[in-house]
């Protein structure tokens, strides 16, 4: 390495006035087939909602291709795909929702294919540093059997990954930052 | 079509100049997660380890925000976004974005938020009994050109007050938050000014264990690039990950 990499520090309380935007929360265009919601809530190691959290979601389209900037793997053909969600707000109470659909599954480095997943950055006042995660769906049982990524998290701690269906179509994703039931967080 | 229909992506076909895989962050190279010092830390870190990612597909690649954003030139000039000048030190705060092996990356987006010249931010939660500025909202942002380099007009921001311990004030600050060109290259972090007197007592500053990795986040006064009868100016140059020296730094 020439050079060192610049630290990280806290987003802190404020950073509502600059980074979230309304249409921040959309990884699909409303309207788009088969988009629905995955919505959950961020819980502190007391169990209470962390209300000034941001976070970031970064997907593939159905067909397993990204909106990249580079163009890698793709680019996506989904009209109205964007891949990207950012959720923050000025008011936060800890919750947070996105629209988005599902991702088709990719290959790993050696060839292995994962299953459906979001990659996720989590940050908040009280954390210097990101925390990475990633959301799995439940209902996909026979993908998650073979992820590659999943059969390295023990597997007591598995569920924490995945999103569970709600009646309404959508999903439900809780993280729990510490404490009993603690997602599982990874070194990206 | 199904998942299980599907046809496999074949996704690691080389794209110029981008990286298939990122180096890793060495152990110290941000601070950690649980300090003690900043107390908001306590309930809100990780106590299990973190289990290893290998880079996917989804790791090294990211979005290109600025047509979402509608963004605009004005963006960019935080002296500029209402009908009147706000007050303070007009400043033009400049630098690069480089990748570890001195790469500049083009095109990525820096975005900036901070407090106004008396150190209050136009949020509702904040609570210092400071003025706001009427011509300050104090949030900006800019992709960066062919060179790496990011430029804003803003004014300088002052220190505040905060509830961590007793007399706790913040150095001077702008947030940045850095988009990289990949998900593993995402960064927020904050820029100080040379010579606060708030160093020695701030615990975000020091959660940066090494004083060279502290000064890292220390802008530089630059007499050359103040404009004339204008605007101080102050450069900070930024590094996000580079990529791995091999492809097999992965393979484990």
């Amino acid at each position: 390495m020439n050079f060192t990499l610049t630290p990280s520090q806290t987003v802190g309380p404020y950073f509502a006035i600059g980074l979230p935007w309304s249409a921040g929360p959309h990884a699909v265009e409303p309207g788009t087939a088969g988009a629905f919601t995955i919505r959950g809530t961020i819980y502190d190691g007391h169990g209470d909602p962390i209300p000034d959290h941001l976070l970031e979601t970064w997907q593939a389209d159905p067909d397993g291709r990204f909106a990249d900037m580079h163009g890698h793997g793709g680019p996506s053909e989904l009209a109205g795909f964007h891949g990207f969600a950012r959720c923050g707000a000025e008011d936060g109470d800890g919750s947070f929702e996105i629209l988005t659909v599902k991702p088709g599954r990719i290959e790993d480095l050696q060839g292995r294919l994962q299953a459906p997943h979001l990659a996720v950055t989590l940050m908040a006042r009280g954390m210097l540093n990101r925390v990475v995660t990633r959301i799995y769906f439940a209902d996909e049982t026979e993908a998650n059997a073979s992820d590659p990524v999943l059969a390295r998290v023990a597997s007591d701690r598995r569920d924490t990954l995945l999103a569970q269906p709600d009646p309404d179509g959508g999903y439900r994703f809780d993280i729990r930052v510490q404490g009993p039931g603690e997602t599982v967080f990874f070194a990206v | 079509m199904s998942v299980e229909q599907q046809e496999p992506r074949r996704i690691y076909t080389p794209v110029a100049d981008t990286p298939l895989v990122y180096r890793r962050e060495p152990e110290d190279a941000h601070p950690p997660l649980d300090y003690e010092p900043y107390k908001s830390t306590a309930l809100r870190h990780p106590t299990q380890p973190l289990v290893y990612l290998p880079h996917t597909l989804g790791e090294i690649t990211g979005p290109a925000l600025s047509e979402r954003l509608g963004m605009t030139e004005n963006d960019a000039d935080l002296t500029r976004q209402h009908a009147g000048e706000p007050i303070g030190e007009r400043i033009i705060v400049t630098g690069h974005v480089y990748d570890t092996e001195g790469k500049p990356l083009r095109d990525t987006l820096v975005e900036v938020w901070q407090a106004n010249a008396c150190g209050r931010y136009r949020h509702r939660w904040d609570r210092y009994p400071a003025p706001l500025d009427p011509n300050f909202s104090g949030a900006g942002r800019c992709l960066t050109d062919a060179e790496g380099r990011y430029t804003f007009t803003t004014i300088k921001p002052g220190p505040y007050p905060w509830g961590n311990h007793y007399n706790a004030w913040r150095p001077a600050h702008i947030h940045f938050s850095l988009m990289g060109r990949a998900f593993a290259q995402r960064l927020v972090t904050q820029m100080y000014f040379p010579g606060d007197p708030f160093f020695p007592y701030d615990p975000i500053f020091n959660s940066v264990r090494d004083p060279k990795l502290r000064e890292a986040m220390i802008s530089t006064f630059s007499i050359h690039k103040t404009q004339p009868d204008w605007a101080q100016c102050f450069e900070w140059d930024i590094y996000l990950r580079g990529p791995a020296a091999t492809f097999f730094e992965e393979e484990r």
